[in-house]
């Protein structure tokens, strides 16, 4: 792949819902191997940016261009859904801030993983249940429990068990929504390492939408600050957050609790 | 006294902080700084704490943005102006060419200390195994015990995370090292133990500035002191 083009290109991405803005006029590169930290409070527009760059929302202007495997470039936003279907099924992965949104409560933890295999054409039932295997214990979870339902596992297993199942596939972008929302803070540790080193293990690139400036600096290259739909700063991770710019970012940061 | 070219150039550098949260206080810290740095020399400034040694520091590592001037640093046989590259090339530069040990170490949670120590060499791509074995050697220099390793420093005292701080700034051979109180928290043996990775760096042509507040230390390594005030900083 053509080392020098990004493997996402977004340019004045722009939603509106009604006349209230979402986002507006984002503008962003994601290189291969990059992790894009994306931080704002609620209602900050974050979470409507990354539905418009993961195709699952219509933005009302503005173009998102991927780097496919063989270096051809498709426009997100205008490729056919079946084609989409496909890219998010084998390129992208997407882990939702909620592991409920992105599990199958109704099969087993091993199946949740397999599932997204066998989508992709994987038939061997034992090199699928192995493959299930292998990354139960990649995201720490005891292999014994590959027949239990995830409704049995705490929210920490459950969104470990979330990323095994969007990982599995090897996709080489991945979306995440607040991945460490909603979970003690000890578990938020164990998870933050183990993203850590997955992203860097696969090579990874990945856009991480989080409230949590903590979060960003163990996992992000880059951040973006967004405030009322708009970017309002961005740089690298430590330059954002040890030399803060705009008022906002500096508000932001000052209101960080230092334990 | 030195044939190769300068590896850091800085040029009338200027950095001023606007504390909006306070009023849009404006604090002036560097008023157009100049300071040439060589292959092989170690360049202590010498001004009091508070007058902009750290910031010259973090503004050359890019983690600080000033506002006007420039930082040219030699880079994959180019010159980057650290003030205006892009993300990609300040990331470059910091996985290549430039190396930075602060006095304070920014913990991971979980994370062996021998990893944490070898993390700059993987990220210049040298293979695991030699990466360890260096990583290795460095925290036995320092005296760090090796039933340590394998553990998180979340929990070590300060001076022991300095050291694994100096052994990380340290491992990789970077040709420009920013060295920021390097020395701050370390017993009398371990700052000697600095003392000659400092040497041992210089010897391999590395150009080193630094902050020492330790007059002992800063005189056994320093081969030429700095003042800012002389090149302008803010009185």
């Amino acid at each position: 792949m053509d080392a020098d083009r990004p493997l996402l290109r977004a340019r004045g991405v722009t939603r509106y819902y009604g006349s209230r803005v979402g986002c507006r006029d984002v503008g962003l590169d994601l290189w291969p191997g990059e992790v894009l930290g994306v931080v704002g409070e609620s209602g900050s527009g974050k979470t409507t940016l990354l539905g418009c760059l993961s195709g699952r929302l219509e933005p009302s202007a503005g173009t998102v261009e991927f780097t496919q495997r063989d270096g051809t470039v498709v426009d997100v936003l205008r490729i056919p859904e079946p084609a989409l279907r496909k890219l998010a099924r084998t390129d992208w992965g997407i882990v939702h801030q909620n592991p409920r949104d992105g599990l199958r409560l109704g099969v087993s933890a091993g199946a949740n993983v397999g599932e997204r295999l066998m989508a992709l054409g994987a038939r061997h039932y034992g090199r699928i249940r192995e493959a299930a295997f292998d990354w139960l214990g990649r995201v720490e979870i005891d292999g014994e429990r590959i027949d239990d339902w995830p409704e049995t596992f705490s929210s920490g297993m459950q969104q470990r068990l979330q990323i095994a199942r969007t990982l599995v596939t090897e996709p080489r972008l991945v979306f995440m929504d607040e991945p460490t929302g909603g979970l003690d803070v000890s578990v938020q540790a164990r998870l933050l390492d183990l993203l850590r080193r997955l992203v860097t293990d696969l090579g990874l690139s990945a856009v991480i939408v989080t409230h949590d400036l903590a979060v960003t600096r163990l996992l992000a290259h880059r951040l973006l600050v967004m405030r009322g739909g708009e970017v309002v700063e961005s740089g690298l991770t430590d330059q954002v957050l040890d030399d803060p710019q705009h008022p906002y970012t500096q508000l932001l940061v000052s209101s960080v609790l230092q334990p | 006294m030195n044939d190769d070219p300068a590896v850091l150039v800085v040029e009338a550098l200027h950095k001023t902080f606007t504390l909006h949260t306070q009023g849009g206080i404006q604090l002036p810290v560097l008023r157009g700084v100049d300071l040439t740095v060589y292959p092989g020399e170690c360049v202590a400034l010498t001004d009091p704490s508070g007058s902009g040694k750290s910031t010259l520091l973090r503004s050359v590592y890019a983690n600080y943005r000033p506002q006007r001037g420039r930082i040219l640093v030699a880079h994959d046989g180019a010159r980057i102006d650290m003030v205006d590259a892009g993300p990609r090339e300040l990331l470059a530069v910091r996985r290549r060419t430039i190396g930075y040990v602060s006095q304070f170490l920014r913990v991971i949670p979980r994370v062996p200390t021998l990893e944490v120590v070898v993390e700059p060499l993987r990220a210049f791509g040298v293979a695991r195994d030699a990466a360890l074995e260096r990583g290795r050697a460095l925290l036995a220099r320092l005296r760090i015990p090796e039933r340590l390793w394998s553990l998180s420093p979340v929990t070590f005292s300060g001076g022991e995370q300095q050291r694994v701080n100096l052994a990380r700034g340290f491992v990789a051979d970077f040709p420009i090292l920013l060295l920021d109180e390097p020395t701050a928290s370390l017993d009398v043996a371990s700052r000697a133990i600095v003392v000659d990775l400092i040497r041992d760096a210089l010897a391999r042509r590395t150009a080193i500035v630094g902050a020492f507040h330790d007059a002992e230390v800063r005189e056994a390594v320093a081969t030429r002191t700095v003042s800012l005030h002389g090149t302008g900083v803010a009185a």
